[in-house]
């Protein structure tokens, strides 16, 4: 990747004295919304509003609910009570404004499609019928898909079965086709997790790149906040009872976490700026995280 | 692959028998079932080797042979039992596997117990109606392509007809279901309702070829095509008409073969094309290897 890392521990860009999110209409708006999966209540009375533009990162421990919040905002799970707006309307009605990035997919080694046809989902994956050979709108599909191609700098790879790129180039490629149709909310589901270290930089880069040059919102779930923590504006930290939302300063922080989760937790800052959260919960008796994986099995 | 159509073409007789077997309605009906049938087996066998469900095409053929002899251990048309039986296992296979993909342990159980099933129902028919026709079973193991009367000939047409142009019109949104389930839910394609429509079609394209192949035979035609596809080429369109071209082209292939060579039952004329075809995927692996 090309774009230098901002040195971590920048001030924020935007959130610096008045909230945008509450001058503007708001992109994500959630309103004491809870949502319950097979009778348990995940987490309840969470009240959110993200701005336009913002990049906010979506925290807390595993199990919690995070992914679920993502499939509330794209309207796959309906809320349990509350009030969620996304986009000026109903989850799930904005359509192709939305962009999506489940958690954890890769694709079979076997499958031979090419990395532009996965990218190529995204523009007209959703039609009904056939494409016409000769169509002027199959000159513009090509045009848009090497464009974002060139943007997430998948150009290198992108006419390679996709089933043979590392994980760090499925990752770009599977970028490149939530952004495809221009979406104006981008929602991430942990992008970062399995990839190594210099690939997290790239790809936390490209993100926040996104976010800046082409104005899109930006919600990503994270594990762990610090690839990510210079470029956010703000953290939504995700618990039972409820969230927290603010700048990253005001909210990981010993207080604001033991309060959040009821029991005592430490944040540590090391020397080059990155945070360590100590204590955190894990979310009550469950094995590892279930997660239906989109492409194949 | 070219190489190997060719070699199989070039066992029929000189061209001037020809004109005679488009003459015979016997080999008229064959052709306009065979193709149709082989189109749609080619376009559905193109997403269920995508899904990873040819499994469902292997408990479909012993479900269709299952519910064709309990059709007729009933008394029925033979027609009306294939595709009841096909339809409903393939929706109750939906239904089993999570979120409309059936998995392997769903089909494994289900299909040994309906073959069981079929043995039964043979058993009726053959000792209940002793003047009735006693080659009932193996017609419908092995198919009566060249035994088709002008209206099941154009039954079958229409039906495959009739599949080929509902995967065509469902192409994008399925094969989006089928790679990438989770975005395709969220731009709001019905992957529930997509997965359930396809395994049900699949299930009709079963019963049809059927008649064209036989039950046991299904597989074949529903893999072999869709498999030589997928290893041609990588790009999803082009991959799926070419999967419904290459069964085609063995169907047609198999008919000749069988006309020309009459002790061939046409049955294993077709599977052997489509073997032929799908095996010769694997040559320039094969030459590549040494190199590597
Ligand atoms: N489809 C589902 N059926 C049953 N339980 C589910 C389903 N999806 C998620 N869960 C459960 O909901 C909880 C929260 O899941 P998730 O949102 O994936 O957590 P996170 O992303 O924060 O790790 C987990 O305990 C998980 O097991
Ligand atoms: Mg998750």
């Amino acid at each position: 990747m090309t774009t230098p890392a901002r040195t971590p521990g920048a001030v924020p860009r935007q959130d610096t004295g008045t909230d945008p999110a509450r001058s503007a209409a708001p992109v994500v708006s959630l309103r004491g919304a809870s949502v319950r999966i097979g009778g348990r209540t995940l987490w309840s009375d969470v009240g959110l509003d993200v701005g336009a533009g913002q990049f906010v990162a979506i925290l807390g421990p595993n199990g919690v609910g995070k992914s679920t919040l993502l499939k509330v905002l794209l309207g796959v799970l309906p809320p349990a009570s509350g009030e969620v707006r996304v986009l000026g309307t109903a989850p799930g009605r904005a359509g192709q404004r939305v962009g999506y990035l489940p958690q954890r997919r890769s694709f079979d080694p076997s499958l031979r499609m090419r990395g532009l046809d996965i990218v190529r989902l995204g523009w007209d994956g959703d039609r009904w019928g056939l494409p016409l050979p000769w169509s002027a709108g199959r000159r513009d599909a090509g045009r848009r898909i090497a464009e974002v191609v060139e943007l997430v700098g998948a150009s290198g790879y992108a006419h390679r079965p996709i089933g043979r790129l590392s994980g760090g180039e499925q990752q770009r490629l599977l970028i490149a086709q939530a952004l495809v149709r221009r979406p104006e909310l981008l929602l991430l589901d942990e992008p970062l997790d399995s990839l190594d270290l210099p690939n997290q930089a790239a790809v936390a880069a490209l993100v926040g790149r996104i976010c800046r040059e082409e104005g899109v919102t930006v919600m990503m779930v994270a594990h762990d906040v610090n690839p990510i923590l210079s470029r956010l504006d703000r953290v939504v930290y995700l618990a039972e009872g409820g969230a927290v939302t603010g700048p990253p300063e005001r909210v990981i922080t010993a207080e604001t976490l033991s309060r959040l989760y009821g029991t005592p937790i430490e944040v540590l800052r090391t020397s080059d700026g990155r945070l360590v959260v100590v204590g955190q919960p894990e979310a009550p008796a469950r094995h590892t995280d279930r997660h239906t994986a989109g492409g194949r099995p | 692959m070219t190489g190997a159509l060719a070699a199989v073409t070039a066992a029929a007789p000189p061209w001037a028998a020809w004109g005679g077997a488009f003459g015979h309605p016997f080999f008229q009906h064959a052709l306009l079932a065979g193709t149709a049938i082989a189109a749609a087996a080619g376009l559905t066998g193109y997403f269920l080797v995508l899904r990873a469900q040819v499994f469902v095409g292997d408990a479909l053929s012993h479900v269709a042979f299952t519910g064709a002899l309990a059709a007729l251990a009933f008394g029925a048309d033979l027609r009306i039992g294939l595709y009841a039986a096909a339809v409903a296992v393939a929706l109750l296979l939906g239904g089993m596997g999570t979120r409309g993909r059936a998995d392997d342990v769903a089909i494994g159980s289900v299909f040994s117990w309906i073959l069981g099933l079929g043995v039964f129902f043979l058993t009726l028919y053959t000792t209940s109606r002793s003047a009735g026709n006693g080659s009932a079973g193996v017609s419908v193991l092995f198919g009566s392509i060249f035994g088709l009367s002008s209206a099941q000939a154009l039954t079958a047409a229409l039906v495959g007809l009739g599949i080929c142009a509902t995967l065509a019109a469902v192409a994008r949104p399925l094969l989006f279901a089928s790679l990438d389930e989770a975005v395709a839910a969220a731009r709001g394609v019905p992957v529930r309702l997509l997965g359930f429509g396809f395994l049900a079609l699949a299930g009709v394209c079963a019963a049809e070829a059927t008649q064209a192949v036989g039950s046991l035979l299904i597989l074949g035609l529903l893999a072999a095509p869709a498999g030589a596809a997928h290893r041609l080429t990588g790009r999803p369109l082009p991959a799926l008409a070419l999967s419904g071209a290459l069964a085609v082209a063995e169907m047609w292939t198999g008919l000749a073969v069988s006309y020309a060579v009459p002790r061939m039952p046409p049955s294993f004329s077709i599977l052997a094309a489509a073997t032929a075809v799908y095996a010769a995927t694997y040559l320039p692996t094969l030459r590549r290897r040494p190199a590597v």
